[in-house]
């Protein structure tokens, strides 16, 4: 009797110790949850009118991102390497009633850009990209996305030089609504090299490529 | 080597290496044929009987097993019994504090009824005077009644009147008595209805006495049936412990899911106190918290369920000093009631995340609309909610204990389910290997079945050979015999 006692503790304890082992076990290095995401906004040439979809797109991830993300949005202009371009950057508090008071404000001034952005001579999407992923590194955050609201269409001011990689590990890049222009329209392959050149630079960079055109299905934008 | 290899060993044509393969097994294999069939016959009995003897050592703890079930359901149904007759009998001393404590004043209240009766009895056994004897005289002196108006006549007249007088007033004061004796006997009846109200009360508590006194007998036939082990009792608690497994179970499960909820009323707040993005291992901290002050709360019902004296979990408390008992009483419901607040508080905060989380969602996609009518009720519903829950989940100790008291035996008697299983399959596949192993030895002959065809062949020439000159032989000798 005594020894059937004594499986049955040794059953038992073991059967409580599992779960303490598996908990502690898990109890390591916390998973880093965290989500950055840094939006390019073309703003050169007749593509300041896609604008408002671009605000649209700003709305969804205010709505999306919570306590302790990151959100930045910055313009493609003529050089866009540069602190300057950032229009509105935040890492949201860990409160979420104070998070949302950051949303609304982010918003505003969102809505004032919009309103007020001017066309820029050049589009210097690369400089662009360099800055999103230094700022993204800067945030630490788990899960690290760049969208870029263009056409893709890289216009180099004269004596700019972009020929470089980029380092994108862990980066997810989304170009968003990338319109085709009047000589793609004559030459479709242009528009397709255009596109191929990016996901390669992107790949290249060791991050992912997506393209997604239809504003309507941003549902999954950051969920990879 | 590859198959292709061994198969062109012998010949470039595959059929031939095959057949010259062929008779190299079939030719081993015969030749190995007697130690291979010991060899899988041991084996096989080998492995049945290692199998048997596991099966066996099963059985043994099986059997260890339902003892030690059978002691556990036993001490259980003891304690139980034991608790409900000590109940019983408080039951009955209460019946008799309360009932026969007034019975001196029922005895009293009976012998004065019992007094005023019989004194009211001997009262009206009292006979009225006669009228007075000389009735008779007076009617025959009234029947001397005088027409005349002489003198006797007129004294006649006045004897007359006198004691037709006289009788009246006997008649007046014989009805009086009479009148009295019927008052006497009126006033009793109040008194024989409270005398037989009185008897009513005392029947009626010897009747509640009787009853419980039956119900004594009950369980103490049920005591004794336990202590004598019956198979009778035996199957009642075994019964009524899976009843009450599966009742606790699910009253567990209702316990848990109001448990979810009201996690689900107060991770969110949390986040606003403990920061929404701060991580405990793979979990979130304010996940954690909300947690942390459930379990709070239900470890608090265990000590205030305790305290009670409702469950029995916990003989510490069980043992303490009732004015040590009532002070941990009160500390434990202080501190669900805060718990209660904080709850209702965060609730409320719910609330507001809520709105605000809409409002902003609204201003996001450009259709701000006005906020609903009566907004406020469910703010009240979820703040009421969440000060009641932590006291709803208070009473998750009573089918706890319960729980644990019959998951005792249910564990038991799913473990010994399972070692009779195991047994059984051992047993069956221990005889199934055996049976294999004899099967496999036929198999073996069946593979080399040419050469043992051919050996039977030559074994059987060989018998009739012998049988031939063993007749010769015979046949020689009678025939000598015949001629001698």
């Amino acid at each position: 009797m005594k020894s059937i006692l004594k499986t049955y503790q040794r059953i038992i304890t073991g059967a409580l110790l599992i779960p303490v082992v598996l908990s502690l076990s898990a109890c390591g290095e916390p998973e880093n949850r965290s989500r950055a995401v840094y939006m390019l906004l073309d703003t050169s040439g007749t593509y300041t009118r896609q604008l408002d979809k671009a605000s649209h797109i700003i709305s969804y991830l205010l709505m999306s991102l919570d306590s302790g993300d990151s959100l930045a949005v910055a313009r493609i202009d003529s050089g866009s390497f540069s602190e300057k371009d950032i229009i509105e950057r935040t890492t949201f508090d860990d409160r979420p009633s104070v998070a949302n008071t950051q949303k609304r404000k982010f918003r505003g001034v969102m809505d004032e850009f919009v309103k007020t952005a001017r066309s820029s001579a050049y589009t210097d999407i690369s400089g662009g990209m360099l800055q999103a992923v230094e700022w993204l590194k800067e945030t630490g955050a788990g899960d690290k996305t760049i969208l870029i609201f263009s056409d893709l269409k890289e216009e180099l001011a004269k004596g700019q030089i972009r020929k470089f990689e980029l380092q994108l590990d862990g980066v997810r890049v989304v170009a968003l609504n990338v319109t085709k222009l009047s000589t793609d329209n004559i030459d479709p392959r242009e528009y397709l090299t255009r596109v191929d050149d990016w996901q390669r630079k992107v790949l290249k960079g060791g991050g992912s490529w997506k393209v997604i055109n239809d504003l309507e299905k941003v549902d999954n934008l950051l969920a990879g | 080597m590859s198959f292709t290899n061994l198969v062109s060993l012998w010949s470039d044509q595959p059929i031939i290496s095959m057949v010259v393969w062929l008779l190299i097994i079939v030719s081993s294999l015969y030749l190995a044929r007697k130690p291979a069939h010991r060899a899988i016959r041991s084996a096989a009995t080998e492995i049945r009987s290692a199998l048997r003897v596991a099966a066996k050592a099963i059985t043994h703890t099986e059997h260890k097993l339902v003892e030690r079930n059978t002691e556990v359901l036993m001490a259980a149904g003891r304690d139980d019994m034991e608790n409900n007759i000590i109940r019983e009998f408080h039951r009955v001393n209460a019946s008799v504090n309360r009932d026969l404590s007034a019975f001196p004043s029922i005895h009293r209240r009976l012998t004065e009824q019992a007094e005023l009766i019989d004194s009211d009895y001997q009262e009206a056994a009292n006979v009225p005077p006669d009228p007075p004897g000389w009735t008779k005289a007076v009617e025959a002196v009234a029947k001397l009644r005088g027409e005349d108006a002489s003198m006797i006549g007129k004294i006649l007249t006045d004897i007359h009147t006198t004691v037709a007088k006289s009788q009246k007033q006997s008649f007046e004061e014989y009805r009086k008595a009479n009148a009295k004796r019927h008052e006497l006997l009126r006033r009793m009846m109040p008194r024989w209805r409270t005398l037989t109200q009185t008897m009513k009360e005392v029947n009626q508590s010897i009747a509640t006495l009787q009853e419980r006194s039956s119900t004594i007998d009950e369980q103490m036939n049920r005591y004794e049936e336990i202590l004598q082990c019956t198979s009778k009792a035996q199957k009642t608690l075994s019964s009524s412990s899976m009843t009450q497994f599966f009742i606790a179970g699910i009253v567990l499960m209702i316990a848990l899911i109001g448990g979810v909820i009201n996690f689900y009323l107060i991770a969110m707040p949390m986040s606003e106190m403990v920061g929404g993005n701060s991580q405990l291992g793979p979990f979130r901290t304010s996940d954690v918290a909300a947690l942390v002050i459930i379990m709070l709360e239900v470890a608090m019902g265990l000590f205030l369920m305790e305290s009670l004296r409702v469950t029995h979990m916990f003989p510490v408390i069980g043992r303490m000093d009732d004015k040590l008992r009532q002070r941990m009483l009160w500390i434990t419901l202080g501190i669900l009631v805060v718990l209660a607040c904080v709850e209702s508080s965060l609730a409320f905060m719910r609330d507001l995340l809520a709105v605000d989380r809409e409002a902003l969602r609204q201003t996001l996609s450009g259709n701000a609309t006005a906020m609903p009518e009566m907004r406020w009720i469910p703010s009240v519903g979820q703040m009421v909610m969440g000060f009641v829950l932590p006291f709803a989940l208070t009473f998750a100790a009573i089918p706890l204990e319960s729980f644990i008291h019959a998951a005792r035996t249910v564990i038991g008697a799913v473990l010994v389910g399972l070692l009779r299983l195991t047994a059984t399959t051992l047993r069956l596949v221990g005889n199934t290997c055996y049976h294999f192993g004899a099967l496999l030895a036929q198999v073996y002959d069946l593979i080399i079945f040419i050469p043992l065809r051919a050996e039977e062949a030559i074994a059987g020439r060989k018998a009739r050979a012998e049988e031939e000159k063993s007749f010769a032989e015979t046949e020689r000798t009678n025939h000598s015999s015949v001629s001698l």
